[in-house]
């Protein structure tokens, strides 16, 4: 059904000012790489080829937990073209890992391997044959002799916190956290030992609740608090109580996990598409148990990653280690279905708060319970940082978080793009747009007199205090949101018209936006050309050349006139971060801005050398070396031959000592090939960045079919300084559709009878097409500059998702009343069954329907 | 891709199928000399996309689709291109990138 173009909004975001006081920061251009892409040339991992190349395919558990106990690969091996089959025996033991700081992290033993003999899934890779087609790989895979041992399994957490429930593992349910030993005096603390399993059962009388519809709340793990929640619920105005169910989605990245790998000289080289460049290499070397000094990661372009391929995947390592035994290249892709197995998903939730409010709709206290369905390996953070953004976001003055993170046999869980924070804010966005519905309050008004502002504080007591944000201005985003959306007028209008229902819904959002103290590397070469070192990972974002801006910006030097290094671990690049997680634009502007203060220094002191006078007489602008007030002056092409000629820390021969070993072997390999800069950010940062959104949506719903659309939606972002409008919009667009298809209608369904998986393929869950959104979304950004960064930016990956999926809720609850939904997303048979019933009529805690 | 001037996906098309006919995929779009198709164009003007991986499939796509319904609404091409994904979820940037790869090419159509 086609529906009906709107007209553009008079205030679409081309026409908002942005980057006032700066020639490129906040102003339009066009990526390195756009050129490439859109001719086709961009190389993703699975177009390069290598000659004598093989292919890998996988042989995947059919059973959600078992044991090999017959294996025979004789046929398979027999098989014309099977070069080398690679099982659990082949691999390597996971080694520990050290961090920036020196501090070692002991390799978990029970953690996740690349392939098993113990699947803990269905679809987990027992073994991979490397042949020279893929048809012949899974020619072999067919003549496999394989038997399992059929072991207990769980999908539903709630089924294995039963007195007598089965476990997902045969040692537990739980990961359990040893205590740490106190350091000796004058030595450094130890390193904590790894997790080992654990069993967490409750009673009987726990469970007496489930019966009425909430969620029991028996013995959590983890718990923190502060404040007096109890207080604050007993003198509240209104207490809701409500349980609500978060789906388990899938990152479905457009390019599934794909890697190619080869050895030269005791290198493995691997291309793969993988988030981070820099910092994919740890990961690498980690599962390898390698000196990631032997590995070169090859990675310029990447088909998507939304945190699960944020250091990379373990199962890269698949055809590197193939490689190795068959003596030849191997490139694994995987098919649709098997990326559904190892291609990571966002946790579902089964989850319960109580909130107090007083009659202005302030929240006074507010406790929450989550329970996290992690799949059977490594646990996430989603669990804890689920009561984090939601300290945070909603500013409760006193408040509990209790949390489970439960091992069930389903496909492991990663990070997600705004991983627990989303489940977190649409547990809780319901629970407020209900509030203000009670409290006869305006749904804008109830969120703002929420809002963090300024130097807000956040998350547990901490020696006694609480954490606080660097800076808050959703109350802005949430004024300028409400006058764009002309949200007075749209709630004033009529709801119904026939079997139509309007609704119109905000929600807040927020998540962490940026890290600190990386470095930056740029050489300004003899003929004037800056070649700017990337170690950001092209994922689709445009961090990898946006944060450069400021190094042209602060250097006065034309854009084009800049070349960005970037894909490619064998072309000295600086020491970055994670690609993930929303850091990259705030670490690494800082990166820039500081590299680029060097490089000036640099200039400067070239400059007063070679023409005399002190280097802070010298300006640097328009591609030149000046005497402030007139006199001798140098092109930057000179200045660059000059540094060639001063040697040391002008040209690489030096590095500075503050930079990272990783950033000191770049700057030596580049040594002699210009001016060389290069610096650590060490600028001062008080307080955690965030990013905050407010999304405003309005649907329609047709309450004869449950069929619903979309009909208008903007996110207005405060997300600091704004450095490239074009990639922010995409991503504040981007990543607001992303949490709407967690509202209309992504989930993972399993049979829990057998343990397998039912929704495997895009078109069993399917992420929103472009016919699920409006035609005229828009979006806005506040473009106030955080006071505690230089350029004055922060990050915009993860915050949208939590506003996208709760504003959808919201406006569906607003058009049909709160008796409707206890879970999400909501599709048309909970609309129209609760409809009909008048109350909620899906399950709401069964995981997985 | 394009086969004969139509849409289609080519991973569900058999290599044999197409013998003698027109086959046209994002590497042969743009003119020998270089110059963009005005539909890429339209990419690079409004940086019409985030990871691209599925910029190939929407691009030819819409070229296909203008063939038939050159002066499309938003709405209009957003259906004609529907069959196609983004998971990076750039709908709104890639609408408007193809939408100006249209204008580009009703300028050239009419030149």
């Amino acid at each position: 059904m086609p529906r009906p173009d709107r007209k553009p909004d008079e205030q679409k975001p081309g026409q908002q000012k942005l980057g006032a006081a700066y020639k490129l920061i906040g102003k339009d251009y066009t990526t390195p790489d756009l050129y490439a892409k859109v001719t086709g040339k961009a190389k993703y991992a699975e177009d390069f080829r290598a000659e004598g190349m093989l292919f890998c395919k996988l042989l995947l558990s059919p059973v959600p937990h078992g044991r090999v106990k017959h294996l025979d690969l004789s046929k398979a091996l027999a098989t014309p073209g099977v070069r080398a089959i690679l099982t659990e025996a082949d691999l390597p033991a996971p080694a520990d890992s050290v961090t920036d700081l020196g501090a070692v992290i002991k390799a978990n033993k029970q953690g996740e391997k690349a392939l098993t003999m113990e699947p803990l899934y269905q679809g987990e890779p027992i073994l991979a044959v490397a042949a020279v087609d893929e048809l012949t790989a899974a020619e072999a895979i067919e003549k496999i002799e394989i038997e399992f041992e059929h072991l207990p399994f769980v999908v539903d957490p709630l089924d294995s916190l039963r007195p007598g429930g089965p476990n997902p593992r045969l040692e537990g349910n739980i990961w359990v956290k040893p205590p740490v030993a106190p350091a000796k005096p004058g030595e450094k603390p130890p390193s904590p030992p790894p997790p080992h399993l654990g069993e967490l059962k409750w009673t009987a009388a726990d469970f007496a609740e489930l019966k009425e519809g909430r969620l029991p709340m028996g013995k959590a793990p983890d718990e923190w608090s502060y404040g007096d929640v109890d207080a604050g619920l007993k003198n509240a105005a209104l207490v809701l109580d409500e349980t609500f169910t978060t789906p388990d989605t899938s990152h479905q990245t457009l390019e599934p996990r794909t890697a190619l790998a080869y050895w030269q000289n005791g290198k493995v080289f691997i291309h793969m598409g993988t988030q981070s460049t820099v910092q994919t290499l740890a990961g690498l070397g980690r599962w390898l148990n390698m000196d990631p000094n032997q590995i070169v990661l090859i990675s310029e372009y990447t088909g998507g990653g939304f945190g699960s391929k944020a250091t990379g995947y373990i199962f890269a390592i698949i055809p590197a280690l193939l490689s190795k035994k068959a003596n030849a290249p191997v490139m694994m892709r995987v098919s649709r279905e098997e990326e559904h197995f190892i291609g990571r998903a966002r946790p579902g939730f089964q989850g319960r708060m109580k909130v107090g409010f007083s009659k202005d709709g302030k929240i006074t206290a507010l406790d929450m319970f989550a329970i996290c369905n992690n799949g059977p390996y490594d646990a996430n953070g989603d669990a804890n940082a689920s009561g984090m953004i939601v300290s945070l976001l909603y500013q409760p003055p006193a408040m509990r978080w209790r949390g489970v993170t439960m091992l069930t046999n389903t496909p492991p869980r990663g990070p997600q793009s705004a991983p627990g924070g989303m489940q977190g804010i649409i547990i809780l966005e319901p629970i407020l747009a209900k509030a203000a519905r009670k409290l006869s309050l305006d749904q804008v008004d109830i969120r703002r007199v929420n809002a963090p502002e300024g130097k807000a504080l956040w998350g547990p007591l901490r020696d006694g205090k609480r954490a606080h944000s660097t800076s808050a201005f959703l109350k802005e985003a949430l004024d300028r949101g409400a006058e764009q959306f002309k949200w007075k007028e749209r709630i004033a209008r009529a709801k119904r018209s026939g079997t139509k229902v309007r609704g119109v819904g905000v929600s807040s959002s927020a998540f962490f936006a940026g890290s600190v103290g990386y470095d930056g590397l740029f050489v300004i070469r003899p003929d004037g050309r800056i070649a700017i070192q990337s170690g950001i990972g092209n994922l689709g974002t445009e961090s990898i050349s946006d944060v450069h801006r400021v190094v042209a910006e602060i250097l006065g030097v034309p854009w084009e006139k800049c070349d960005v290094e970037w894909g490619n671990t064998s072309k000295n690049l600086p020491w970055t971060c994670v690609s993930g997680g929303s850091q990259t634009t705030h670490a690494m502007t800082r990166a820039a801005h500081a590299v680029a203060m060097d490089g000036k220094r640099k200039l400067q002191e070239i400059a007063a050398k070679t023409n005399g006078g002190k280097p802070e007489q010298y300006e640097v602008a328009d591609e030149r070396v000046f005497r402030k007030g007139g006199g001798k002056s140098m092109t930057l092409a000179q200045a660059a031959q000059r540094a060639i000629q001063l040697g040391g820390i002008y040209d690489g021969h030096e590095a500075p000592e503050d930079v990272n070993k990783y950033t000191k072997a770049s700057i030596a390999a580049l040594a002699g090939q210009g001016l060389v800069a290069a610096a650590k950010d060490k600028y001062p940062h008080d307080g955690q960045s965030f990013s905050y959104v407010a999304s405003f949506a309005e649907v329609e719903v047709d309450t004869e079919t449950g069929k619903y659309y979309i009909t208008d939606f903007l996110a207005v972002a405060d997300v600091g300084t704004v450095i490239h409008p074009k990639s922010l919009g995409g991503q504040v667009m981007g990543r607001s559709i992303l949490g709407i298809g967690h509202a209309i209608g992504q989930k993972w369904v399993f049979d829990p009878q057998y343990g397998h998986t039912i929704s495997r393929r895009f078109h069993h869950t399917k992420p929103p097409t472009i016919l699920d959104v409006p035609t005229n979304m828009r979006w806005a950004a506040l473009d106030i500059p955080d006071p505690e960064t230089p350029v004055g930016a922060r990050g915009i990956g993860e915050p949208p998702v939590g506003g996208g999926c709760g504003a959808i809720l919201n406006a569906l609850s607003d058009a049909l009343g709160d008796e409707i939904y206890r879970r999400a997303p909501v599709n048309l048979d909970t609309i129209l069954t609760s409809l009909e019933a008048g109350r909620p009529m899906q399950d709401p805690l069964t995981a997985f329907i | 891709m394009l086969i004969d001037e139509v849409p289609h996906y080519s991973c569900s098309v058999l290599t044999h199928t197409v013998r003698g006919k027109k086959v046209q995929t994002i590497e042969g779009l743009a003119s020998p000399d270089g110059t963009l198709h005005p539909v890429q164009q339209g990419v690079i003007d409004e940086q019409g996309f985030q990871c691209a991986f599925c910029m190939s499939g929407f691009v030819m796509a819409t070229v296909g689709y203008l063939k038939t319904n050159p002066n499309p609404s938003r709405s209009e091409l957003a259906h004609g291109i529907s069959g196609n994904l983004c998971r990076c979820q750039d709908y709104d940037k890639i609408l408007t990138a193809m939408m100006r790869g249209a204008e580009h090419m009703r300028k050239v159509n009419h030149a």
